[in-house]
């Protein structure tokens, strides 16, 4: 039987071996640009904005059972709903993400003052955010319960830290353009926030009316790309003139 | 040597069935990383017990019991069995629930990277696998010494039938792979047709050609009726991940229903286990005189 002894210890050292591999080398970020209180300065009169609609079978979204953590189940009356999609009686589309992609000119903007994100009945307030590289997002935690806040980035640094119960504020920043990324907290695994980096300040994101409105740009062609988390990704051409307003109306139809 | 070393024996491989079970909670839940340092908990020995802290941290504490109960294993062991080859299995084991233990830490401190959290995950099912075969040579049945069978057929040589545990593990990686998003599903459902149709295979071989044998009956009889349980709640893992694809987070049906696909994949690559060590035991090839029964610590 000796062999046997050997064999079962040894083919477990084999399939370990077996089984490593095929991950991602851990990507370091690029030194994080400072950021500034200052909010961006516009630098241009010209808008484009629209509405982000929703095209189809209206999606069946299921409550939250926020059961197992009494004190996030008691902040609500009845279990909130997935946020994953916000329709409008019109179709209109909440919480799309829509900023301009190409055609900016060649140039550093100003990095404006923090955003902020609360968690809040175990729920990220807001669920979509907008910031730019290297900008300061501050995390706070409203609850009466312990969160952990897990960015699953594609380029970012990924981490994880904890929050205790109406702790001190974290402010982080991500210094990689990165569109949709999401956050999570495992201790409450319905928590979902998505956060979007871009290098400059045209961007928004729609609100309960699907509408949207990007300010302060200067004249020319640009690329408009809408992200939504669940129906993907749509562009539009668009051309403003120096003190006008453009229209980019993006219809999202259930990704199959 | 005393039938209480055996009796400890399965405990600590039921035990081991039962973090097995945790352990993929833990994934399911979506609870991995609820706990961010290790190997305290929130700098805590026991900190609150809620959302996915329960599964995280209730794990840990399953795994340090666990841990706790193989260095015993393997002290019995080195004290009381005269075999040292089970005194040096015994120290196998605890090597390998500290070798877990500490990839299981790594998972945490380096979020959950894909090789490691895999490697876990079938080290999970291979240490389980040890301490069922612990369990099986502390046996008063072993000890008594092999009831020789003479190879009717498939499999002639007792070796070759080495090849079914080692199926197994690689679909079980294959499953981990999938758990942790290193693949896409497709393997594990292709690796699951082969490894099920080689194991319903070599089990209805084993009942038929062997049914007189006890050892090699019983054995095989398990190892059909896990693999066949196994196919079923595979297939309905899969069908309610499926169905609960959009629900805002895991449901309680894919949760249970992909546990315990977990946890019969480690009851399947045990019986394999087992099935291979009965087979080589017992089995000898049709030209080989067959030895009387009789006690033998030396095998």
């Amino acid at each position: 039987m000796n062999r046997f002894a050997i064999l079962i210890p040894a083919t477990a050292g084999l399939f370990l071996m077996s089984c490593g591999g095929g991950g991602e080398p851990a990507k370091k970020d690029a030194e994080a640009p400072k950021s500034s209180a200052t909010p961006a300065a516009p630098a241009g009169n010209a808008s484009i904005s629209g509405k982000a609609i929703y095209s189809g079978a209206k999606p069946v979204l299921r409550a939250v059972s926020m059961d197992a953590t009494p004190a996030c189940a008691r902040m609500h009356k009845e279990p909130p709903k997935s946020e994953e999609v916000v329709l409008g009686a019109d179709g209109s589309l909440k919480n799309v993400f829509v900023y301009v992609k190409a055609g900016l000119p060649d140039q550093k903007w100003p990095v404006p003052g923090k955003v902020t994100v609360d968690q809040v009945g175990c729920v990220y307030k807001p669920h979509v955010v907008g910031l730019m590289a290297g900008q300061d997002i501050e995390f706070l935690n409203s609850d009466e319960t312990n969160h952990n806040i897990h960015p699953l980035p594609r380029v970012n640094r990924e981490w994880n830290e904890s929050q205790p119960p109406k702790g001190d504020p974290k402010v982080k920043q991500f210094p990689k353009e990165e569109i949709m990324m999401p956050v999570k907290c495992n201790v409450h695994p319905w928590m979902r926030l998505y956060v979007n980096v871009v290098a400059h300040p045209y961007f928004a994101v729609s609100g309960d009316d699907g509408t949207f409105t990007i300010p302060g740009l200067p004249a020319g062609e640009y690329t408009v790309e809408a992200a939504h988390e669940r129906f993907g990704k749509q562009e539009a051409k668009v051309k403003v003139d120096a003190s006008g307003t453009a229209k980019a109306d993006f219809v999202f139809k259930a990704v199959e | 040597m005393p039938d209480w070393l055996h009796r400890y024996a399965i405990f600590v491989a039921a035990c081991t069935l039962f973090l097995v079970i945790a352990g993929a909670s833990v994934t399911s839940t979506e609870s991995g990383l609820s706990v961010p340092d290790w190997p305290l908990s929130y700098g805590q020995v026991m900190p609150e017990m809620k959302g996915g802290i329960f599964y995280e941290h209730g794990h840990r504490m399953v795994a340090s019991t666990v841990g706790l109960l193989t260095i015993v294993l393997a002290a019995w062991l080195w004290r009381s069995d005269p075999r040292p080859w089970m005194k040096r299995m015994g120290l196998a084991a605890l090597g390998l629930v500290i070798v877990q233990g500490v990839l299981g830490g790594m998972t945490v401190l380096f979020l959950l990277p894909k090789p490691v959290s895999i490697a876990h995950a079938c080290l999970a099912e291979l240490f389980f696998s040890t301490t069922c075969a612990i369990a099986l040579f502390t046996s008063r049945e072993w000890r008594a010494g092999p009831v020789a069978a003479a190879a009717a057929g498939w499999p002639a040589k007792p070796g070759s039938v080495i090849w079914l545990p080692a199926l197994v593990l690689v679909q079980v990686g294959l499953g981990a792979a999938f758990r942790h998003k290193a693949l896409d599903v497709i393997p594990h459902v292709a690796g699951a047709f082969v490894v099920a149709a080689a194991l319903l295979f070599a089990g209805i071989v084993f009942l038929m050609n062997y049914r007189d044998h006890a050892p090699l009956r019983r054995t095989a009889a398990a190892l059909l009726a896990i693999t066949l349980t196994q196919v079923f709640l595979g297939v309905g893992a899969y069908m309610s991940r499926v169905a609960t694809a959009d629900a805002p987070q895991p449901m309680p049906v894919m949760i249970i229903l992909t546990v315990a696909h977990v946890a019969l994949g480690a009851l399947t690559m045990a019986s394999s286990v087992l099935m291979a060590i009965q087979v080589h035991r017992h089995l000898r090839p049709v030209s080989v005189e067959a030895p009387r029964m009789g006690v033998s610590y030396a095998r």
